[in-house]
C-alpha cells in the first residue's frame, strides 16, 4: 500500500475512534431519557395526569400524587429567584461597568466560590446556624403578621422561607457569572452612544442591559434550572411535609428531596416507579430550562465571537470571548 | 435640584447598590467558612482521620471508612470519565465543525445541567436494580457520568489553546492525525487539563445526592466494588440529622475537609489558568 493511502486509512481510523466515545456522550444522555421513560412506565399507566394535581401520598395505601412536591420544588425556586435576581445582577454589573479594574478578578473569584462549596456543607450550615436563626426571627414576628397567611404556622425554623434563602446564596453566583459575561459581549459603542446623548451612567448602563436582555434573561433562567435541581440542602431544611401552602414559615418539600428522602425505602415497584417519575419529570423541566437559556445567551454572545479572527488564531479567539 | 442633577443623583445611588451587592453576596460566604472554620476546627483531631466510626451512642470515633471511601469512589469515577472525557475532548478539537461535535457539545451541557438526584436515578437502574444491591461501582459510575462533560469540555477548550501551527508542523512532517493528535496537541494542553480534571475531582468528591441509593453508606470499609460504601458526604449528611451531639461535632469536622479541598484546587486552578492565558497570549 502507498503511504499516502495509508495515512488516510489511519486517519479515517482516528476520526472514527474517537469519535465513538464523542458518541457515548450523546448516548449516554439518551440512556438516561430512556431509562427514566422505561422506569416510570407502571406509575405512568396507573394515575395518568391525575399524578400531578393530587395531593395525596401514601405509599401504605399505594395512592400516589405529586402536587405537593412540585409545588415546593416551583414555589421555592421561584422565592430564591426573587432574593437572588437583584443580587445576581447588581454583582454583574459592578464587576463588568463599574469596579476598579484592580477589584474585578479578586471579587469575581470569591463571588464564584460560592458555587464551589458542596450542597452538604451548605445543608449542615442551614441546619445549624440559618434555621435556629430564622426560628428566633419567626417566634419575633408580631400577631398580627403571623395572621397574613404568607407568614402562619408555628416557628419550626425550617420551611420554605429558609429553603429559598439557601437557594437564592446557591443560585447568585451562576446568575451573576453568566450575566457579567453577557454584559461584557455588549459592544462598547452602545454605552459610548448612550454617553454621547448625554447620559448619566447608570443609564449607559440600562442601554447595555437592553442591549443585551436576551442573554440576562436566560443567565436568570439558568439559575432557574440549578435551583430545581438542587437536592441537598433544600432536603436538609424545607421540613419535609408534603403540603401545599403559600405560608413562608409551613415545613414544605420539594420533588428532589422526596426522591432524596424516600427512593432507598421503597419498598414496591409501583412506589420507586412515583419517584422515578418525579426524577423523569425534573429531568424534562432542567433539559427545556437549560436549553432556553442556553439559547439566549448564546443570541448575544455568539455575536462577539463572530467578529474574533476565525480559525487564525484561536488564543486570541479565547482571550476575546 | 435640578433634573440633570437628580438623575447623576440617581445614578450615583444605583451605583452604590451594585457595590452593596456585591458585598451582600459575600455575607453568607463569609458566614459558611466562619462556621465550618470555627466548628470545623474544634473538631478536627487526628481520630478523625485514622479511626473508623464507634457504634451508635459511643462518642469518639472518626471518618476514616467514610475519607477511604470518598477516595475510592473518586477513583472509579476517574477511571471511568477521564478517558472518555479526554478523548471525546480531542474529537471535538479535531473535528469541531461535525454533526456529531454539535450533538456532543449540546449533550454535554444537557448533561452538565441534569440534576445530579437524577443521574443518581439512573445509576440506580443500570447498576443497582441489576444485582439487586448497593455498591461501590453504582456510586462511581453515577460520579464518573457527572464528570465527563466537564471533562470533555474542558479538553477542548485547553486544546484550542494550543497554537494550530503546532497540528500542521506535525502534520507537515509525516506524521498522521492520530499522532499528531496525541504526541504533539495533547501533550502541550496536558498542564492545563491536568487542572481541570483535578478540579472535576474535587467537586465531584462534594456530591451527595447520586450516592445516597448507589454507594448507600457503610460503617466498615470493603475494597469490593459489590458492596456498599461510605462516603465523606452521606456520612456528613447521616450525622447531621442524627440527634447527637458527638456525630454533629464529626459532621462539621467532615465539612471543613471537603470545603478545605475543593478550596484548595479551584485556587491552584486559577493559578495555572493564569499562566497558561499569559503564555499563550505572548
Amino acid at each position: 500500500m502507498a503511504p499516502s493511502s495509508r495515512r488516510s486509512t489511519d486517519d479515517r481510523l482516528f476520526r472514527l475512534g474517537t469519535g465513538l466515545f464523542a458518541l457515548f456522550v450523546v448516548l449516554l444522555v439518551a440512556g438516561i431519557a430512556f431509562e427514566l421513560f422505561r422506569s416510570s412506565r407502571l406509575s405512568v399507566q396507573k394515575f395518568g395526569f391525575g399524578f400531578w394535581v393530587t395531593k395525596v401520598w401514601d405509599p401504605v395505601a399505594g395512592d400516589f400524587g405529586a402536587r405537593p412536591f412540585i409545588w415546593g420544588t416551583l414555589y421555592s425556586s421561584f422565592l430564591a429567584l426573587l432574593i437572588s435576581t437583584p443580587i445576581a445582577l447588581g454583582i454583574a454589573i459592578f464587576l463588568s461597568e463599574l469596579s476598579p479594574k484592580a477589584l474585578r478578578t479578586p471579587l469575581a473569584f470569591l463571588t464564584e466560590l460560592l458555587a464551589a462549596i458542596p450542597s452538604i456543607v451548605y445543608g449542615l450550615w442551614g441546619v445549624f446556624v440559618l434555621v435556629p436563626l430564622v426560628r428566633k426571627l419567626q417566634v419575633a414576628t408580631p400577631d398580627w403578621m403571623r395572621k397574613i397567611p404568607l407568614f402562619s404556622g408555628p416557628p419550626l425554623g425550617v420551611g420554605m422561607g429558609t429553603a429559598a434563602i439557601i437557594l437564592a446564596v446557591m443560585v447568585i453566583p451562576f446568575t451573576s457569572s453568566v450575566a457579567r459575561e453577557v454584559l461584557r459581549a455588549v459592544p462598547n459603542t452602545q454605552r459610548e452612544a448612550a454617553y454621547a446623548l448625554g447620559a448619566t451612567r447608570w443609564e449607559a448602563i440600562q442601554a447595555a442591559m437592553r442591549y443585551g436582555r436576551t442573554g440576562i434573561i436566560g443567565a436568570i433562567i439558568l439559575g432557574l434550572g440549578r435551583a430545581i435541581g438542587e437536592t441537598m440542602a433544600v432536603t436538609m431544611v424545607i421540613g419535609n411535609n408534603p403540603q401545599v401552602s403559600w405560608s413562608l414559615f409551613a415545613p414544605q418539600y420539594s420533588m428532589a428531596a422526596v426522591i432524596a428522602n424516600e427512593f432507598t425505602e421503597a419498598a414496591d415497584n409501583l412506589y420507586l416507579s412515583a419517584l422515578i417519575e418525579i426524577g423523569l419529570v425534573l429531568f424534562v423541566i432542567t433539559l427545556i430550562i437549560n436549553g432556553l437559556s442556553r439559547a439566549l445567551i448564546w443570541s448575544v454572545t455568539r455575536e462577539v465571537k463572530v467578529k474574533a479572527p476565525k480559525a487564525a488564531a484561536p488564543a486570541v479567539e479565547k482571550a476575546a470571548a | 435640584m435640578t433634573q440633570s442633577g437628580r438623575r447623576k443623583a440617581f445614578s450615583r445611588f444605583v451605583e452604590i447598590l451594585c457595590g452593596a451587592a456585591v458585598l451582600l453576596a459575600l455575607v453568607p460566604l463569609f458566614f459558611v467558612f466562619f462556621y465550618v472554620v470555627q466548628q470545623g476546627f474544634s473538631s478536627l483531631n487526628w481520630d478523625f482521620f485514622t479511626k473508623m466510626p464507634k457504634p451508635v451512642g459511643e462518642t469518639g470515633g472518626g471518618m476514616a471508612n467514610a475519607i477511604l471511601g470518598t477516595l475510592y469512589l473518586i477513583a472509579i469515577a476517574g477511571a471511568l470519565a477521564i478517558p472518555v472525557g479526554l478523548i471525546a475532548g480531542v474529537y471535538l478539537s479535531e473535528y469541531p465543525r461535525t454533526r456529531l461535535a454539535t450533538a456532543t457539545r449540546f449533550t454535554a451541557d444537557v448533561l452538565n445541567g441534569i440534576p445530579s438526584i437524577v443521574i443518581g436515578i439512573f445509576a440506580y437502574s443500570l447498576v443497582v436494580m441489576p444485582v439487586k444491591h448497593f455498591s461501590a461501582l453504582a456510586g462511581g459510575v453515577a460520579l464518573g457520568f457527572m464528570m465527563i462533560p466537564i471533562i470533555a469540555r474542558t479538553a477542548e477548550e485547553l486544546l484550542n489553546l494550543v497554537p494550530g501551527t503546532l497540528r500542521e508542523g506535525a502534520l507537515a512532517l509525516g506524521a498522521t492525525r492520530s499522532r499528531a493528535a496525541f504526541s504533539v496537541m495533547l501533550p502541550a494542553a496536558l498542564p492545563g487539563i491536568m487542572t481541570g480534571i483535578l478540579v472535576a475531582l474535587a467537586r465531584i468528591s462534594g456530591e451527595t445526592a447520586p450516592l445516597l441509593f448507589t454507594a448507600f453508606n457503610n460503617r466498615f470499609f470493603t475494597m469490593r466494588l459489590d458492596q456498599p460504601i461510605a462516603s465523606l458526604t452521606v456520612q456528613v449528611y447521616t450525622y447531621a440529622i442524627s440527634p447527637y451531639d458527638d456525630w454533629h461535632r464529626q459532621a462539621w469536622a467532615g465539612a471543613l475537609v471537603l470545603v478545605t479541598v475543593v478550596f484548595v484546587f479551584s485556587v491552584l486552578a486559577r493559578v495555572v489558568t493564569r499562566r497558561l492565558e499569559r503564555m499563550h497570549r505572548t
